[in-house]
């Protein structure tokens, strides 16, 4: 497939040298601050945060690379955390094996609901990703092997590769940065890659993509099960830092709350996610005293970003920064 | 008592009218959606949350002013849909331009932000709402016991359903408003004044998504969330039917309701399953579903 | 003489002047259903209680410093599992009490177990948390499923209820109230016909009813609490089941849950309760007080909310015996030698395996004519004594009890 591409697709989208250098710096100052970070605020707080910043990034892989909407990712998220805690648990494989299995099987639901979806357009895809997400939600609630309302409790943290105690802290976090980071990576990469380029091809014109060779649905499943896979990874890395799965994360607001951080931070630019998950959590963590205000705060960002910032934060930065370069 | 497949007769249509009943509101929020969707091109996630803002402020009514139900019937869908005209004028008008997705969360985060209040002034638990003296008590049928409230839900339903049916497909009113929805422009040269029309429009799906909380209210009581555990169910009735049509949009609503309510019987486990099953299936063999015309 | 008492006093001076360089600083925190289903027979009543505990104590113990905080947990085992983990590795929260939600609970009593602390489970009923899942740093207050079971089930088989259909919640809670229940039923001569399980905090129990209406049982065993059980006997009256012949087994009901349904529609259910506020005048001094901050109109504490004052007080003599609140199982060790009695609950004495004895009480609610001021709502048809209405010890599967 790869090897027709349209010289004229590729290069209107290609990353200048300057910006992929600057993309790398702030890569790497993340990398620095995420690293030091446990010695001045709470670790089990961060390592939450990392894993629903992955899950904000395997999702915008999908709409702010693709341009699908999907408002059902909590189904791999909640899934792959439900088999990685009950591989670890009742099957009693070491964390990373549970890891692979709970991202396997995302993968495959991702497959299967994918391949439904893109049947359909626009917020039709919206629709159906969603209602498919509250079907397996009712599966989850019913199957035996969930735990139903109670979940999978007291989830064991094990031993990586048989070795390492990731009941010490300092240990899990470490496991749990290094897999933010190679997934963050990853999605760089996919998206300066020749597959990235032919994707942002489709979301800016579709038709013409297609007239141009490319078999539009094959590219958009495979973007569509990358993005449940990642997302798989951050749910199953989930369900061994907390040691619990449960209902929350596969039921519709948490598919929302991954739209929310998306968009605050910024769809389709890379950093967006990460940033739009670190503000909300902090957002939901100082704000838990005033209990249900923190959905009525969180309906007012929703509403705000799409009337007046429509390029979140990050996007404002960088549109900020640009304009004052070229002045 | 007479047994059909093995089943007790009066579990069997206990189960198929409490379908219907479910049915009925599937019907009316689906409409309601079809209804907006035609002219403003916009799918109203905070549907859910006007239904519940319906049962709301039949419940505050009584509460504060003693107004019981037949005057709320009235009355709470005038309040919702007053409130649908200040959101379109608000906030809606300016996406018209833009992708729809962004209608799509914009009317998601209004979802959270209805739901977030009401949960903070009635919490989470559902609050009781009395039947109607006049409708309380049921009839002994023989092979089932049939409450009067939810007969009354089920013919109340149907009648406002048709009634929308016939001024949109059948009525002056309604052609303007269909042709109004296929070209703006050449309605516009005809002296129709087409941004009122869309605003109206919207007041009035939201006005039939409040009349079904307010019949919702005494059988499901009034709680924050009822809207949103429906309104999912409801996309998943809309994705079937295709939202191309009026009279797909109602007969798809009444009938996957009774669907649910036969496999309540046969095959419990599946009954929260059924309707999603059954999408996954339309999307497989007619992608635009089944009232819906090819785009 | 003289001498020896100047000496007595001198050593009761430096007696107190230790005790009070050793302040003694506890932090509880009531983690509790704030908003939904059971907030009205838990939620603010219960912060209240430990409160009450707290400043009844301090008065007593002017050495020790007690903080109570306060937290919703919604039902939900993940959001109650980070409430904890955070009081306890940030706030420095010592003790846990309340938690009504079964699931909840089995899920933090192992977050506290690993962080050794103390968990007064005074809210939750399943009979787990003192059999299979018991542990060195929880002891369970108030009531459980098993007692439950044993003191209704019993009494409605022996008035002529032999069959039964559940109406179950569907989490840890409602399953551990059916399996105990059946138990007793069938061991009774009862019989069990079927059962239907329902999601916690339902709204519309219409098609639950139907199937329990053609089941043809004579008793509707309702395996659930709070708000679905409320709301499951409402519709239930809308459905005609009562006026079919069939009737109600509320196996957990509190006294607001009465209060909210009306003597009218609630009359003549029989339960089990360790705790009501009109048994004495100790109870209802303390009703008075708990009103008094909750100024609520017509609401009434709860036996969960009795609960947390008793098993709150309890730990803090055990905190204050130790001399520090810091090694958890310790505390509870202390908890368990120690006799407790106060003002509400009477005595009671913790068990080996967690399980706090009470006598309890087959309460069944008056008639609306028998209702002689506001929330006068039971009579008392029996009384459990401490070692009858709990599980036998041996029986439970507890790891803690050996051999």
């Amino acid at each position: 497939m790869e090897n027709v591409q349209p010289a004229a697709v590729v290069a209107s989208r290609s990353p200048s040298a300057l910006r992929q250098n600057s993309e790398l710096i702030a890569f790497a100052l993340m990398a620095v601050g995420l690293a030091v970070a446990p010695f001045f605020t709470y670790p089990l707080f961060l390592m939450q945060a990392m894993c629903l910043a992955l899950f904000a990034c395997a999702f915008n892989l999908l709409i702010g690379y693709v341009g699908l909407l999907s408002f059902g990712h909590a189904l791999y998220f909640g899934w792959a955390s439900y088999v990685s805690a009950y591989a670890a648990k009742s099957w009693g494989l070491t964390p990373e094996l549970a890891i692979i299995a709970g991202t396997l099987t995302a993968a495959v639901l991702g497959l299967v609901a994918g391949s439904l979806a893109i049947r359909r357009q626009g917020i039709y895809f919206a629709m159906i990703t969603l209602a498919l997400a509250q079907m397996m939600y009712f599966v989850a609630l019913r199957a035996k092997f969930t735990g139903g309302e109670d979940g999978i409790q007291a989830v064991p943290r094990g031993f990586l590769f048989g070795l390492i105690d990731l009941r010490n802290e300092a240990a899990m976090y470490v496991v749990v940065l290094a897999i933010f980071l190679g997934g963050f990576f990853l999605i760089y990469r996919i998206i300066h890659s020749p597959f990235g380029e032919v994707l942002k091809a489709i979301r800016e014109n579709e038709p013409r993509a297609i007239s141009l060779g490319y078999k539009t649905d094959r590219y958009k499943l495979i973007a569509f099960v990358l993005s449940a896979t990642l997302a798989g990874v951050a749910g199953s890395t989930k369900a061994i830092v907390l040691q619990i799965a449960s209902l929350t994360d596969v039921n519709w607001p948490m598919s929302g709350e991954v739209v929310l951080m998306s968009l605050v931070g910024g769809l389709g630019t890379i950093f967006g996610p990460v940033v739009g998950s670190f503000v909300i959590l902090v957002m939901q963590y100082k704000l838990a005293a005033v209990g249900e205000w923190v959905l009525v705060i969180q309906g007012i960002i929703f509403v705000s970003c799409v009337l007046l910032f429509r390029r979140g934060i990050v996007g404002e930065i960088t549109a900020w920064i640009s304009g004052r370069l070229k002045s | 008592m007479v047994e059909i497949f093995g089943i007790p007769s009066g579990a069997l249509f206990g189960q198929l009218l409490i379908g219907l009943i479910n049915g009925s509101f599937y019907a009316l929020l689906s409409l309601g959606l079809a209804v907006i969707f035609g002219m403003l091109n916009i799918i109203n996630f905070a549907h859910g949350a006007q239904y519940m803002l319906g049962a709301v402020m039949a419940f505050l009514l009584l509460q504060w002013t003693g107004i019981g139900y037949w005057w709320a019937l009235i009355v709470a869908p005038l309040i919702v849909g007053a409130i649908g005209i200040v959101i379109e004028r608000a906030f809606l008008q300016w996406l018209y331009k833009l992708d729809h997705l962004y209608g799509l969360l914009l009317t998601f985060g209004l979802a959270l932000i209805v739901e977030g209040i009401s949960r903070n002034f009635l919490g989470s638990a559902g609050l009781p709402y009395a039947l109607p003296d006049s409708l309380r008590g049921g009839q002994n049928l023989g092979f089932m016991f049939l409450p009067n409230y939810r007969a009354w839900v089920i013919v109340a339903s149907l009648t406002v359903c048709f009634a929308t049916w016939f001024v949109i497909e059948r009525t002056r009113l309604g052609a303007y408003l269909r042709a109004a929805t296929e070209n703006p422009t050449l309605v516009r040269a005809f002296g129709i004044n087409v941004p009122v029309m869309i605003t109206l429009t919207y007041g009035f799906g939201v006005a039939l998504a409040a009349f079904a909380g307010v019949m919702a209210a005494p059988i499901y009581n009034v709680s924050p969330q009822m809207g949103s555990e429906l309104i999912i169910v409801v996309f998943a009735v809309v994705v079937i039917g295709g939202m191309g049509s009026i009279l797909g949009a109602i007969i798809t609503g009444f009938s996957l309701g009774v669907v649910e309510g036969l496999t309540k019987v046969f095959f419990p486990e599946a009954s929260n399953t059924v309707i999603f099953v059954i999408m996954a299936i339309v999307l497989l063999v007619r992608p635009a579903g089944l009232f819906g015309r090819r785009t | 003489m003289r001498k020896s008492l100047g000496l007595a006093a001198l050593a009761a001076l430096l007696l107190c002047g230790t005790a009070s360089a050793q302040q003694i600083n506890v932090k509880i925190g009531v983690l509790t259903d704030m908003s939904s289903l059971y907030a009205d027979d838990t939620g603010p009543g219960s912060v209240i209680a430990a409160k009450l505990a707290a400043e009844d104590f301090m008065k007593s113990h002017p050495n020790v410093k007690v903080e109570v905080v306060s937290a919703d947990h919604q039902n939900k085992a993940d959001a109650g599992t980070n409430i904890v983990n955070q009081w306890i590795d940030r706030d420095g929260v010592d003790m846990v009490a309340d938690v009504p939600n079964s699931g909840v609970a089995l899920a933090i009593s192992e977050v506290i177990r690993a962080k050794n602390k103390v968990f007064v489970a005074s809210g939750p009923a399943s009979s787990d948390l003192t059999g299979p899942k018991c542990s060195p740093n929880t002891v369970h207050w108030t009531y459980d499923t098993w007692m439950l079971a044993n003191g209704t089930g019993k009494a409605i088989v022996k008035s002529g209820g032999d069959t039964w259909f559940f109406l179950t919640s569907d989490y840890a809670f409602g399953h551990a109230l059916e399996r105990d229940t059946a138990a007793v039923v069938e061991k009774s001569g009862g019989k069990v016909l079927g059962k239907v399980r329902h999601p916690i905090n339902t709204n519309d129990f219409s098609s639950f009813l139907l199937q329990a209406q053609s089941s043809k049982a004579k008793v509707i065993g309702l395996a659930n609490a709070g708000g679905d059980t409320i709301n499951a006997i409402k519709q239930g009256a809308e459905f005609g089941i009562v006026a079919g012949g069939q009737k109600f087994a509320g196996l957990l009901i509190f006294a607001p849950d009465v209060a909210a349904l009306g003597l009218k529609t609630a009359q003549g259910l029989t339960f089990t309760e360790t705790w009501y506020w009109d048994l004495n005048d100790g109870t209802r001094a303390w009703t008075k007080r708990w009103d008094k901050e909750r100024n609520s109109a017509g609401k009434l504490p709860s036996m969960n909310m009795a609960g947390v004052y008793s098993g709150t007080l309890h730990y803090l003599k055990a905190v204050a015996a130790v001399g520090s609140s810091k090694d958890g199982a310790k505390v509870v060790e202390e908890m368990k030698k120690l006799p407790a009695e106060d003002s509400i609950y009477g005595k009671s004495t913790v068990r080996v395996d967690g399980r706090v004895l009470h006598p309890a009480y087959l309460f069944e609610v008056k008639k609306p004519e028998e209702s002689k001021y506001p929330g006068d709502l039971y009579n008392i048809k029996a009384t459990i004594p401490p070692e009858e209405a709990f599980r036998p010890l041996k029986d439970g599967n507890c790891p803690l009890v050996k051999g």
